[in-house]
């Protein structure tokens, strides 16, 4: 029941919220203000801290989510099944081991992220500095964004899998270490979130120098 | 409800729900039962399944009354457990599933009371799932009329009770026709609470409940060939939340005899099969058999997925299921009349 009103309330407040950008927008352009919609404005009078910032939250609190919402799922599965097949409970700890390092993959690249952050002066800075911290902070965004969204996905994934290894150890045996497999491979995706973050966030440098 | 949503609230109970359906007897453990020659060899083969100690403080001779007894109440035990650490909505699904048994409990104890049997006996043979606050008060009502005035308007079926049978109706209509309205208006409402809850739950539960309705419609129309039933008062006790509804439910209000029955089913591929097959000859299945058979298969079906609520439902039907095997082995086992001890529902 609060399932269906939450998801009226969602659908109501994003339809006025598009419906109110399209009017804007309408209404911009026909008064021959069009030119005031500029993207390109919106994007360089953000300076790069924010962006930059903005990318290390996304990292590292995207990824907690993911691996949270992995954790419990497949915890509780692991609870439950282990009342009446005790044998389960310390195999299965390997499923919320690869749930937390969903977590850790995060943390690693906000403290990388972090450690590259440095202000600059901007008025005192020339065009290619302040060229290069706005790249900068555009590359931090979009490490941390990656990351933290594949990160977010990867431990929901890895903890309904993990929950039903769990279900299915206790009614067999033999199947727990087929269904591991699966979890790797379901791990496996976090860590090419984390290899393309290393990447982007290779050739930042933000700063004066 | 979504995947992520579920564990929260209802992920222990599932596994739970799972560990005790691991524990169901498979098929080795009723080849054993089978060959048993007394009740005592029954209970030391049972003492190595998941059942364990159940019958440790039953003096010996045991009696097949007391097996059945304490298999119900070692499943009453595990359903109120769940029963007790749910929260909605899985309390309210779990609640509708008792339900049914209250229904029972009240036309007991409805009949009991217009027989004048004393309410202490009749109270004991209720089945302790669909126990209610005020069944001790039945006794102060002496019509079916009063005893809704006074007692069922406070429980959880009053609204079976108001949407189909009125005041005279009560005092007027035989018991079993309260029943099946009852039990027509309680499992409509139960596939509607399934629809609202959506998912994998509506998936496994309406495809349950659709047979349960057709299989009561069926039995129903069967049954009534010969008695004083009119065709329209049948009418009236088919749930429509089937797969008969609505043109064959039209159709059996207007059969005359088994072989009408038999084919307006052909219309259904699922229920042809449960027809052909059966027969009342020996050596063949009669159709209630085929009927708890094709039950206990989407029960087993109900297991294949994860994070829904039909697993409690179909629990709670297996292990029934299971009760019903073991105690029609030992009736076999105990008057030593073993033509069909083979005649169980072999589950797993």
């Amino acid at each position: 029941m609060a399932a269906r009103y939450r998801e009226t309330y969602i659908y109501s407040f994003g339809g006025i919220l598009a419906a109110a950008v399209v009017v804007f927008g309408i209404y911009y352009i026909l008064t021959g203000q069009g030119e005031r919609i500029d993207i390109g404005w919106f994007l360089e009078t953000i300076t790069p801290y924010m962006w930059a910032t903005t990318g290390i939250a996304f990292a590292v609190s995207l990824s907690v989510i993911g691996a949270a919402l992995g954790i419990y799922t497949t915890g509780s599965s692991i609870i439950g099944g282990g009342v009446k097949a005790p044998r389960i409970k310390t195999k299965n700890l390997i499923s919320v081991i690869f749930c937390e390092a969903v977590a850790i993959y995060g943390l690693i690249i906000a403290i990388v992220l972090a450690g590259m952050l440095d202000k600059y002066d901007p008025l005192k800075a020339s065009p290619e500095k302040i060229a290069q911290n706005y790249f900068s902070g555009f590359a931090m965004f979009g490490a941390g964004l990656t990351v933290g969204l594949v990160n977010l996905f990867c431990g929901i994934s890895v903890g309904i899998v993990g929950s039903g290894a769990a279900l299915a150890d206790a009614a067999n045996p033999s199947l727990f270490v087929k269904i591991l497999i699966v979890e790797i491979f379901g791990s496996a995706v976090g860590l090419f979130g984390l290899i393309v973050g290393i990447l982007m966030s290779s050739r930042i440098k933000m700063g004066d120098i | 409800m979504r995947f992520q949503e579920f564990n929260i609230d209802n992920g222990y109970l599932e596994g739970l729900c799972r560990g005790f359906k691991n524990g169901v007897l498979k098929q080795a453990d009723y080849i054993n039962l089978v060959q048993c020659e007394t009740l005592d060899d029954m209970k030391l083969h049972l003492q190595s399944t998941d059942y364990g100690q159940f019958l440790a403080n039953e003096p010996s001779p045991l009696a097949v009354s007391v097996i059945d007894d304490r298999l119900r109440e070692k499943l009453v035990i595990e359903f109120q457990h769940m029963r007790n650490q749910a929260v909605e909505p899985l309390a309210t699904f779990l609640d509708y599933i008792t339900y049914s048994y209250m229904i029972d409990n009240i036309i007991l104890l409805i009949t009991g009371t217009l027989h004048h049997r004393p309410i202490t006996e009749l109270i004991s043979k209720c089945h302790p799932l669909g126990s209610f606050e005020q069944m001790e008060a039945i006794h102060v009502a002496s019509t079916p009329a009063e005893l809704y005035n006074a007692v069922l308007v406070d429980t959880p079926l009053a609204p079976f009770f108001v949407d189909c049978i009125s005041e005279q109706d009560l005092d007027e209509m035989n018991i079993e026709i309260i029943r099946n309205t009852l039990y027509k208006a309680y499992l409509e409402s139960f596939y509607q609470y399934c629809q609202t809850l959506g998912g994998t739950t509506a998936e496994v539960m309406c495809e349950i409940l659709a047979f349960e309705a057709d299989r009561r419609a069926l039995i129903i129309t069967i049954n009534s060939f010969g008695t004083e039933l009119s065709k329209d008062d049948r009418v009236k006790l088919y749930p429509t939340c089937g797969r008969l509804h609505p043109d064959g439910l039209a159709a059996l209000a207007r059969a005359d005899d088994f072989e009408q029955v038999r084919g307006i089913a052909e219309y259904y591929a699922e229920y042809k099969e449960l027809f052909d097959g059966s027969g009342n000859n020996p050596g063949e299945k009669t159709l209630e058999d085929k009927f708890f058979e094709y039950e206990v298969k989407l029960n087993v079906y109900g297991f294949m997925q994860q994070f829904h609520f039909g697993v409690f439902y179909s629990y709670l039907k297996l292990k029934e299921q299971e009760c019903r095997n073991i105690v029609w082995i030992s009736e076999c086992v105990a008057q030593k009349h073993r033509a069909k001890i083979d005649n169980y529902i072999p589950i797993f």
